[in-house]
């Protein structure tokens, strides 16, 4: 567990957060920029020394104002890899790999082998290279090849997609997802794309002008209100989540979530794995009576719990499936006054399974 | 051409003392550099005036100020001989320091520059990495500054080369000792019929210029090859 209570005034922006992160697992920090993100991670590094706090690893203390203690950042066997890769340009890919392995104290078990980096990250091409060489994308990718063989106890991602175009993100977001699933090196993953928290965290901490505004699983934060005004109304969407029960015979995936199950095209789905869904409240259609004869793959019988005002002429509906699972729908306020809508009513929530593609992904089970 | 037996002394000590001179500077002007850019300091205004003083004083004034500091009778030459036995004024290596205090702040410059374009970010991923200070300087600072430091150097050899008031007030004009061809080139001047000495002298001085420019040019472009100095053209984004 990092547990993480941090305070640094900066000119008039202050950053006051406290926050726990599961170890192992990947907590995703999600703000717009100037939230204090980058802050946060380089006080958590020791890189920037906070006004007070604390920051404990598991047992370790290393940082206290209140002892006063505080560990060198060199000490604190934390990886960093920054937005901008900071590769050292008079190095050779192999010697930026090898900086911190060839510093670690001979006492320091080494369990990520500089083989398998190179292979889990696709770099054996690469590392005759000169770092001017490599694309964006690669220098990243090089980036956390170097952070991980420096065997820390716990990953910081400073938005590490944030410099590259949609494409290269794409290049590099699988090997994210492989790294995450192929150690056990616990990881805070700042950025201000959600589909990129959706696709790798299970956790989320939401910041904003320099405070926590949400905290938890990322299922409870994505209907946070706060989220809604960061993300803005068209990418408003709750998270669920659910294992796949079956590939029926279409090839969609029968995925389970609350007491529905939801057809999703999925690529490489297995039956058994845990899938992360956001569906976009816009996406939703609500019925009162059971539809026949649509071509909505997905008719999910469910429970208004609420019933709020939203963006423009519309209202927001909280929807239980069952199971603490919930979704959000937007329709007009004029639809939802026509339909007589109220909380505790029973009605039926219409999602198209092509909209929930490129917006499910395999996580890992809890 | 072939050369005399003083033209080649002149030369190959004007060599010497412009090489010692940048041995002396090297480290003292890493460490002001440093401070320069690097630390924030009580005086540390005055201190860099301090530095550049010699771009603007007259060189018989450095060459004074020298004799009156480094001198036998003076406080740090006095302590120095006392010890020592050491002699700095009138002696070559007193040529070299005159020359080293001459050409110190081109050299502080040119690697203050370079200290000021080095991203720090490299110095704290290095750091989260597990390097120490020292360590950090060393690994990261150090090759990538290196083109100033070498660019420094080479235009404190080059300005040692023709050093002649400072040399000459503190380290006089001994043949073989500290005459050094600026300094031999004036002595021949003021001979009767030295002309062709002194026109002889110029044109080795001439080519020395010429060639230390051309290998400084080379050397630069070796260096910023090895460094990946088109490392912003190529990165894609």
């Amino acid at each position: 567990m990092l547990r993480v209570e941090l305070r640094k005034r900066r000119g008039n922006f202050a950053l006051d957060v406290a926050f726990s992160a599961p170890t192992p697992g990947i907590t995703a920090v999600f703000g717009r920029s100037g939230s204090g993100k980058s802050t946060l991670i380089s006080l958590i590094a020791g890189l920037t020394t906070p006004d007070s706090g604390r920051v404990v690893l598991g047992e370790d203390v290393l940082y206290d104002s209140g002892r006063p203690l505080s560990v060198d950042a060199r000490h604190r066997r934390m990886g960093v890899v920054f937005q901008d890769a900071r590769l050292f340009p008079h190095l050779s890919v192999r010697s930026n790999l090898e900086y911190g392995f060839r510093r670690l104290a001979k006492s320091v078990a080494r369990p990520v082998a500089f083989d398998d980096v190179v292979s889990l990250l696709g770099l054996a091409a690469l590392i005759i290279r000169r770092t001017h060489e490599l694309s964006g994308g690669e220098r990243q990718r090089v980036a956390l090849g170097r952070a991980l063989l420096a065997q820390p106890r716990l990953l910081l991602l400073d938005e590490p997609l944030a410099s590259l175009d949609l494409a290269r993100r794409e290049e590099v977001l699988p090997y994210l997802e492989k790294l995450r699933d192929a150690f056990a090196i616990p990881i805070v993953y700042v950025s201000h794309q959600f589909d990129e928290v959706l696709r790798l965290a299970t956790r989320m901490v939401l910041l904003d002008a320099g405070r926590v505004v949400a905290d938890g699983d990322i299922a409870t934060v994505s209907r946070d209100p706060q989220l809604r005004a960061i993300v803005g109304p068209d990418a408003v969407g709750a998270v669920v989540a659910g294992l796949v029960e079956r590939i029926d015979a279409a090839g969609l995936a029968i995925i389970r979530v609350g007491d529905a199950t939801l057809s999703v095209e999925l690529d490489d789905a297995t039956v058994g794995q845990r899938i992360q869904i956001q569906v976009l409240a816009r996406d939703v259609i609500v019925a009162t009576e059971a539809p026949r004869r649509l071509s909505v793959r997905n008719v999910v019988s469910a429970r208004v719990v609420s019933i709020a005002p939203d963006a423009g002429r519309s209202v927001l509906i909280e929807l239980d499936i069952g199971r603490t699972s919930t979704l959000l729908a937007r329709i007009t306020s004029r639809a939802s006054q026509e339909l007589g809508l109220a909380p505790d009513q029973q009605v039926w929530a219409l999602i198209k399974a092509v909209s929930l593609r490129g917006h499910a992904f395999s996580v890992p089970a809890r | 051409m072939m050369l005399s037996a003083a033209e080649s002394d002149a030369l190959w000590l004007s060599l010497s003392v412009a090489a010692r001179s940048v041995a002396f500077i090297l480290p003292f002007a890493i460490l002001v550099a440093w401070l320069l850019t690097r630390t924030r300091f009580a005086g540390r205004t005055l201190f860099d005036a301090f530095v550049h003083l010699p771009l603007v004083l007259p060189p018989v004034v450095v060459g004074y100020l020298l004799l009156v500091l480094f001198g036998v009778r003076g406080p740090i030459g006095g302590w120095l001989y006392q010890n020592f036995g050491i002699q700095l004024a009138f002696t070559s290596t007193g040529a070299a320091l005159a020359t080293a205090v001459m050409s110190f702040p081109l050299v502080v410059r040119a690697i203050r520059i370079s200290l000021e374009n080095v991203d720090r970010g490299l110095e704290d991923a290095a750091r989260t990495l597990g390097a120490g200070p020292v360590d950090r300087f060393v690994s990261i600072t150090l090759p990538l500054i290196a083109p100033g430091i070498l660019a420094g150097a080479i235009t404190a050899f080059a300005a040692g080369l023709g050093e002649f008031g400072a040399v000459i007030t503190f380290a006089s004009n001994i043949p073989g000792e500290t005459r050094t061809l600026p300094l031999a080139l004036y002595t021949a001047l003021q001979t009767p019929d030295g002309d062709t000495l002194a026109a002889r002298l110029a044109i080795i001085s001439l080519t020395l210029g010429l060639g230390g420019l051309l290998i400084a040019e080379f050397l630069s472009r070796a260096i910023s090859r090895r460094l990946g100095r088109n490392l912003d053209r190529r990165r894609e984004h």
